[in-house]
């Protein structure tokens, strides 16, 4: 198998539409939406059945017994996350700030702190027509490359015969990043035709390099400036990295999404631009895209 | 007084939103705690740059002191650390610079140095503070350097956020008096919005909607701020006049009196709302 992912740095660029165009156009039987922070992926795959839905658990979070707890504030003094306020005479537990290390247990003397595992998101998997695999983080919970991991795993394991795995990723070069970047063996990046385009792509670049994986750029909405367009290809080339091609902007690209559908379900230049890009990122690849 | 700007959705318009609501304001604060891409420094080009280093901790051993008891491995709930030769070994990228295994150490064997994970940017436009939180490449969270970011804002601020709901954006928003949703009219865009609106309305801050790169009305965006009663305090049309100024880094409200009027206003609706 040959796990393609779309990343770019700045978000908003095209990741979503660009993805699924590319699983439309390669049939591709195994699919994950690693953006956990923000999933839309599912809002331009039509899924026949209802996923299969089970919790993500993050880290663990501290829980206070206020009838054991003395007050004598070790606990908070020793926090480094800020997480312990003192409430009514007791100590308590910020539950967003908390991030489930163990000192406040270790140091209290009356044995009141305890620790328990928090459920922080779910995970979705659809099995009908492909594997797709997905998931919500809950709000304001970190782990989220704990999570990307989980959803690919999921995909991976219940789809190990299938010729390509696309996985859409998130904005970014942190966390969620890194650990959807590891393991895969081609990231396409989606850069917008701008200064901040071009800063985020560059960004970007240096994780990627970290992992060693190889990757292809492709710019969209590039005729809202044909000169930074330019200044991306340019990049490249100095930078060795293939470019795959120009998306247009349309506004009937908006439209597409709006009514659930892809690119690739259209039959216009976009739909044109962006099999263009599915070819060469397939050649790339050693997969035919006949 | 504290706005924040976020959005969920990346490039809804985050930053347009707050570069220009800075711009319009004036004598005020900008920080980027977008870390992972900050971008208003490429609109702002601020002078007079000054640079501050941030740090985590980590524990380092010192082996002549190490008894090889293991509690250290054993305390660690992140498993940064690995027992190997009998000794511990550190994985710096999974610490998360607690003190736990220090704390734990019988022999006091275990000590902390400074370990830089990005930076703070600090310089001027105009009468603008820009204040610039930047993570460097390959360090897994950012938090830190939003904390940092913020500690350098004295009095009124815009706050940059980063994109989605997680805790990097609940951090960013912790003391803002105002949150600003700016939302994209399109099936995406309104996907996420509901999910940052969910996160403000959690932590109970007041809040309002920018609706940016409006082509139509999104209907089903409209009927949601309307049954939730919030309130849509600006529009920002989509034209490639604004499009274009923004991708080569110019700040729209200085070149447009359509722009300018709009944030202008925007800004009084705010104020009026804290």
């Amino acid at each position: 198998m040959k796990k393609l992912l779309i990343l770019s740095g700045k978000g908003g660029t095209g990741k979503t539409t660009v993805a699924s165009a590319i699983i439309k156009l390669a049939k591709a039987g195994a699919v994950a939406d690693c953006d956990v922070d923000a999933p839309n992926l599912h809002l331009v795959l039509s899924q026949k059945t209802d996923p299969a839905v089970t919790e993500f658990l993050g880290g663990d979070k501290a829980w206070i017994d206020a009838e054991k707890c003395s007050n004598c504030g070790l606990c908070k003094e020793n926090c480094r996350f800020g997480a312990l306020i003192e409430l009514n005479g007791t100590m308590q537990v910020k539950e967003y700030s908390c991030e489930g290390c163990g000192v406040c247990e270790a140091v209290c003397p009356e044995g009141a702190v305890s620790l328990h595992t928090d459920v922080a998101g779910k995970k979705e998997l659809y099995q009908a027509e492909r594997v797709f695999s997905t998931a919500v983080l809950k709000m304001g919970r970190g782990n989220s490359g704990k999570l990307v991991s989980e959803v690919k795993s999921a995909m991976l394991k219940n789809a190990p015969d299938t010729q390509l795995a696309v996985i859409d990723g998130s904005p970014g070069i942190g966390c969620p990043v890194m650990a959807a970047v590891s393991g895969v063996d081609f990231v396409l990046i989606v850069a917008e035709p701008s200064y901040s385009g071009l800063s985020d792509l560059k960004r970007l670049l240096s994780v990627a390099e970290g992992f060693q994986t190889k990757a292809a750029v492709c710019v969209n909405k590039w005729n809202i400036s044909p000169e930074n367009t330019e200044r991306v290809e340019d990049f490249c080339k100095e930078a060795g990295i293939p470019f795959v091609g120009r998306i247009p902007y349309d506004p009937t690209a908006v439209a597409a999404a709006n009514n659930g559908q892809t690119l690739a379900d259209q039959n216009n230049i976009l739909k044109t631009a962006v099999q263009d890009i599915y070819c060469q990122v397939m050649e790339l690849l050693g997969i035919s895209c006949k | 007084m504290k706005i924040a700007c976020l959005s969920g959705k990346g490039g809804a318009g985050k930053t347009l939103v707050a570069v220009n609501l800075a711009v319009a304001a004036s004598h005020i604060a900008y920080v980027d705690c977008d870390v992972e891409e900050p971008n208003g420094r490429l609109f702002f080009k601020p002078q007079d740059l000054q640079q501050h280093i941030v740090t985590t901790r980590l524990p380092y051993f010192e082996e002549e002191k190490c008894s090889g008891c293991r509690k250290c491995v054993d305390f660690c709930r992140f498993h940064a650390l690995l027992y190997v030769r009998e000794k511990p070994l550190l994985f710096p990228e999974v610490c998360h610079s607690c003190g736990g295994c220090m704390l734990v150490c019988p022999q006091k064997a275990i000590k902390e140095k400074e370990n830089p994970i990005g930076l703070i940017e600090e310089g001027r436009y105009k009468d603008i503070h820009v204040i610039t939180g930047i993570l460097n490449p390959g360090e897994a969270s950012g938090v830190p350097v939003i904390q940092e970011a913020l500690r350098y804002a004295e009095g009124d601020a815009i706050i940059d956020c980063p994109p989605g709901s997680a805790c990097s954006v609940m951090e960013s928003i912790t003391d803002a008096d105002f949150c600003v949703l700016v939302a994209e009219p399109t099936a995406f865009g309104f996907h996420n919005f509901k999910m940052v609106y969910e996160l403000v309305t959690l932590l109970k801050k007041k809040c309002g909607v920018v609706i940016n790169k409006e082509l139509l009305p999104y209907e089903p965006l409209e009927s949601f701020c309307k049954e939730k009663n919030i309130r849509i305090l600006a529009r920002i049309p989509f034209d490639e006049e604004t499009a274009r100024l923004a991708s080569n880094g110019e700040i729209a409200a200085e070149h447009k009196e359509s722009v300018r009027t709009i944030f202008m206003e925007l800004l009084e609706k705010i104020g009026g709302a804290i």
